[in-house]
Parts: C-alpha cells; sequence; structure tokens
C-alpha cells in the first residue's frame, strides 16, 4: 500500500513520507443541510492513502457529519466524493468500516458480534473462528469470549467495535472519537490498536477533541468551524502553529467568539 | 353454598385424579392453541419485522391496519372463518368445519395481527439502534430482518407467550367453528361455557382452575425471560 519504514510512525513532523501519496478519498465542494439549516459548506479535503488523518473542531461543527457522509451513510445536497479516483462509488462501503461515537453491539456474545461482522463478509466456519480468536488475542479480549457484548464496559465495548471494524480488512477505517470517557489505560490500548492498523497500510479517519491524541496520532488535519473546514493542513504544524482565529482559540481552550454557533 | 362446595371439591377430585375426559380436553386445547400460535408466529414475525425494517410503499398503512387488527372480536373472526368454512362457503368442500383445522384457523386469524402489531413495536426500536451501523457494515435485507429478530428473540418470545395466553383464553371464536362436539372439538372454553350452563359445575371449575394455572405460569414464564434478558443486557 505504501512504503513506510516502522521508524517514521508517530512522527511529530509533516509526514513527509506521505507529501506525494495519493488520496484515496476526496471530498469537494460538499453541502449538507437539514431543515433549512446549512450544516456543512462548500467542503473540500483530501485523504491521502495510508494517512491518518484527524478532524477535528467543536461540538457541533459537523464532524459526525462529514464522516457519515464520506462513509456514504448519508447523501450530500450537493458535491462529490470520490473513492479511489471515481465518484460517488457505490460500493466503497465494502471497504470501508466505521465505529461510531456510540458504539453499536448486537445482543449476542464477544464472539457472535465478531462473527457476524465477518459472515457479513462472506467468512464462514473455521477460518472465521480461527480469525476471531486471533482478533480477540491481539486486542486483549480473549477472556471476554463468551461474554455478552452488552455487559463489558465501556472501554472494552469500544475496543470491541474497533476490533469488529478491523476484522474485515478494511481499506479505510472512520473513527468517530473512539476514546471519549474512556480512561487512560483504554485510551492507550485503543490508540495502539489503531497505530498497528495504520502500520498495516490502513487509511485512518479521526475525530477526536483530545489534543494529546490528536500530537500522538496525528499527521494530517482538518478543522471543522460552523460546518465549513477552517484550516487543513499537518497535524503538528496546524496545534503549534495555527492561522486561522478559531483553531487559535480552540488550541488556547478559548470559545470562539465569532462562531455562529452562538454559545 | 352447599352445592358450590361440593363442586369444588368434586373439581379437585377431578384434577387430582387426572380424570381421562379433563386431560382430553387440555390436550385438544393446547394442541389446537399452540398449532395456531406456531403459524402465527411464522407469519406474524416476518410480517411485524418487515414492516419495521424496510420502507416500502403502504408500509405505515400496514402499522395502522396491524395495530387495529389486533382488537379483532373473537366473535366475529369466528363468524368470518364459520362463513368461508361453511358448505356454501369459499373452502366448503374441504369439509373442515366442527373439526379441530377449524378452530385452528380461527384462532391464527385471531393471533397473527397480534403477534405482527407486537412485533413491529419491538423491531421498530431495534432498528433504529441498528440501521446505521447494519449500513455500514453493508448487511443485506434478508440478514438484516434474520439479525433484528435473533437481537429482539427475548422480547418477541413474550409476544408469542402474549399470543398464547389470548388463543388460549378465548372462547367465541372457537365456539362458533368447532362447535363444542364431545370427543372432538371441546376445548376448556368452550366446555366451561357449556357446562356452567348445564349446571354441570364440577367439570367447568375444574378446567378454569386449570385456565388459571395456565395464565400464572404465562406470566411468569414472561417475568422470567425478562429478568433473564436484563441480566445478559440482552434486553
Ligand atoms: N440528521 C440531522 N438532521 C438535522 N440536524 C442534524 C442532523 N445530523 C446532525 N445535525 C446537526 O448538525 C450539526 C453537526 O452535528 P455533528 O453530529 O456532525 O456534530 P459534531 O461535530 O460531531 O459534534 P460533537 O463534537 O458534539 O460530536 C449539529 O448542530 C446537529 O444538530
Ligand atoms: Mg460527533
Amino acid at each position: 500500500m505504501r512504503d513506510l519504514s516502522p521508524e517514521t510512525e508517530g512522527s511529530m513532523s509533516t509526514a513527509p513520507h506521505l507529501a506525494h501519496s495519493p488520496p484515496i478519498l476526496t471530498v469537494q465542494d460538499l453541502t449538507f443541510s437539514a431543515q433549512k439549516t446549512v450544516l456543512l459548506n462548500a467542503v473540500s479535503l483530501n485523504i491521502r492513502e495510508g494517512s491518518r488523518t484527524l478532524i477535528m473542531g467543536p461540538n457541533g461543527a459537523g464532524k459526525s457529519l462529514l464522516l457519515r457522509l464520506m462513509h456514504g451513510l448519508i447523501k450530500p445536497d450537493a458535491g462529490t466524493i470520490t473513492w479511489k479516483g471515481r465518484a460517488n462509488a457505490s460500493e466503497a462501503r465494502r471497504f470501508q468500516s466505521m465505529v461510531f461515537q456510540r458504539p453499536v453491539l448486537l445482543r449476542r456474545s464477544v464472539f457472535a458480534n465478531l462473527s457476524f461482522a465477518l459472515g457479513v463478509h462472506g467468512l464462514r466456519g473455521k477460518l472465521k473462528a480461527d480469525k476471531i480468536r486471533a482478533a480477540l488475542h491481539d486486542a486483549g479480549l480473549a477472556h471476554l469470549e463468551t461474554r455478552p457484548a452488552r455487559v463489558l464496559s465501556g472501554g472494552q465495548q469500544q475496543r470491541l467495535s474497533l476490533v469488529r471494524a478491523l476484522a474485515t480488512d478494511p481499506e479505510i477505517l472512520f473513527l468517530d472519537e473512539p476514546t471519549a470517557n474512556l480512561d487512560p489505560a483504554s485510551t492507550s490500548a485503543i490508540e495502539q490498536l489503531i497505530m498497528k492498523a495504520s502500520a498495516r497500510g490502513v487509511t485512518i479517519v479521526l475525530v477526536t477533541h483530545d489534543q494529546g491524541q490528536a500530537k500522538r496520532l496525528g499527521e494530517d488535519l482538518v478543522f471543522l468551524q460552523d460546518g465549513e473546514v477552517a484550516e487543513t493542513g499537518p497535524a503538528q504544524t496546524i496545534l503549534t502553529a495555527p492561522q486561522s482565529e478559531p483553531v487559535k482559540a480552540w488550541v488556547d481552550g478559548r470559545i470562539y467568539l465569532g462562531s455562529k454557533a452562538g454559545y | 353454598m352447599d352445592s358450590f362446595w361440593s363442586a369444588l371439591l368434586e373439581a379437585l377430585h377431578l384434577v387430582i385424579t387426572l380424570d381421562s375426559d379433563l386431560l382430553e380436553i387440555i390436550g385438544l386445547s393446547m394442541q389446537v392453541t399452540i398449532t395456531a400460535v406456531s403459524i402465527a408466529c411464522l407469519i406474524g414475525l416476518p410480517i411485524g419485522a418487515a414492516v419495521a425494517a424496510f420502507r416500502f410503499p403502504g408500509r405505515t398503512f400496514l402499522a395502522v391496519l396491524l395495530n387495529a387488527m389486533m382488537g379483532l372480536p373473537p366473535v366475529v373472526v369466528g363468524l368470518l372463518v364459520y362463513l368461508t368454512l361453511s358448505a356454501s362457503g369459499p373452502l366448503g368442500p374441504l369439509g373442515l368445519l366442527y373439526t379441530p383445522t377449524a378452530m385452528i384457523i380461527a384462532q391464527t386469524v385471531l393471533v397473527t395481527p397480534i403477534v405482527a402489531a407486537l412485533t413491529r413495536q419491538v423491531i421498530e426500536d431495534l432498528n433504529t439502534e441498528y440501521a446505521e451501523q447494519f449500513a455500514s457494515m453493508g448487511v443485506r435485507a434478508a440478514d438484516r430482518l434474520a439479525a433484528l429478530l435473533w437481537d429482539g428473540r427475548y422480547a418477541l418470545m413474550t409476544v408469542a407467550l402474549a399470543g398464547f395466553g389470548r388463543a388460549i383464553a378465548e372462547v367465541g371464536a372457537v365456539i362458533i367453528v368447532g362447535g363444542n362436539i364431545n370427543h372432538v372439538t371441546r376445548v376448556m372454553t368452550t366446555t366451561i361455557a357449556l357446562e356452567t350452563s348445564k349446571g354441570n359445575l364440577q367439570l367447568a371449575l375444574a378446567l378454569g382452575f386449570i385456565l388459571l394455572v395456565i395464565a400464572f405460569a404465562v406470566n411468569a414464564a414472561v417475568m422470567a425471560l425478562r429478568a433473564s434478558a436484563v441480566r445478559t443486557a440482552y434486553a
């Protein structure tokens, strides 16, 4: 997928190894309204193949909405989403996975949750069972295999939904605040799973509010404010030397007074 | 008052000695109702789930219709099934009137809308929760339906039990299409109605007692299912 030596992982640089990486997904002039309110306005961005892209911005900026649109769960009012050079490709979702802001686990055991996801992708029998056990083992969830998924702790549920998303070998993984409400150890476990997937070449698109996490994981960054892209570029540059007013305010932990949201 | 106590004693005697007439009547009741509820589930579960999970023309109308049909008066159902099965009716040549099959048909007609309407409510909530996840995973329509039905299994078992409770206690429809013929179509409720009117209270009381026990057992089963579903967070 990309030639990347492991040492560059988590590098604090501007991800130079990706400078010439082609986009796997391109968003152009994306607009989405609901109830006469423009929620996303002319959003354009590139997700480079094999990169880790952060989507950041205040509550209600449209981050989750943008993920849903990129994943093809909802249709935009205007604009195009190009997957590997093909505009609005309907089959793209088969090669993508998404971890939602709130984990949606089936009312079944941990094992059965993974079994369902792999079954959808046509895996059967021993091949499937072996894959499930390996994935659970890698994520440190092996001892919970027979547990009903919905009695797991929040952190375990979040980890399980990440494992489920990765089990189907996606080319791109959308993550919507996967570590919100998690303790540092659970956060670290999730970040390790993300980095492992990234090292395998999986493109990562991550929504987060956590600046520490952004610095640890981010290569590219898209900052949304009131449904518009306020700033985009290498994560380290933006996080250390923001140019636009909304991002400056956000990095300093101030409320951006120019916001249309009107706090 | 004296006759009341003696009837009660005789009723208890019938139950304790497992009177053969009593057993035959209970057996037929169970056979008819379990068959009817099974068929009602086979039809009602997928229909209810489909109305809940899929968008298609006429969906809202179907949902309203199912809800309305939940309250079908049993005697009306009995009358319609009677007309259909009677000698001059469309299914007359099958000769089903006054057979256990006729009673199964009547109870199925009565219970299917109940199962379908309750299933729709259960699956609708579940579908709201799962829809995006399933869309993200690319789950096909048939698999979605199956997954929703399976994940709603605890609630749906209580739906089936509700249907059973309604059917086993129902008298209006089965008496019209079954005719309460001794050793052929006598079930608990029709026997109670007939024997009471004949003043033969001990058999009526014994059967009434059994019906109460069944009602309690069904409710206990529902509560046990709920408790175990809550314990495993499968509710
Ligand atoms: N289907 C919808 N219909 C109407 N409004 C919507 C819809 N989906 C989202 N919105 C609105 O769009 C805005 C952006 O929502 P979104 O969930 O994308 O925010 P977010 O950036 O993810 O915020 P958070 O950080 O709180 O998760 C919000 O004001 C929300 O109320
Ligand atoms: Mg969000």
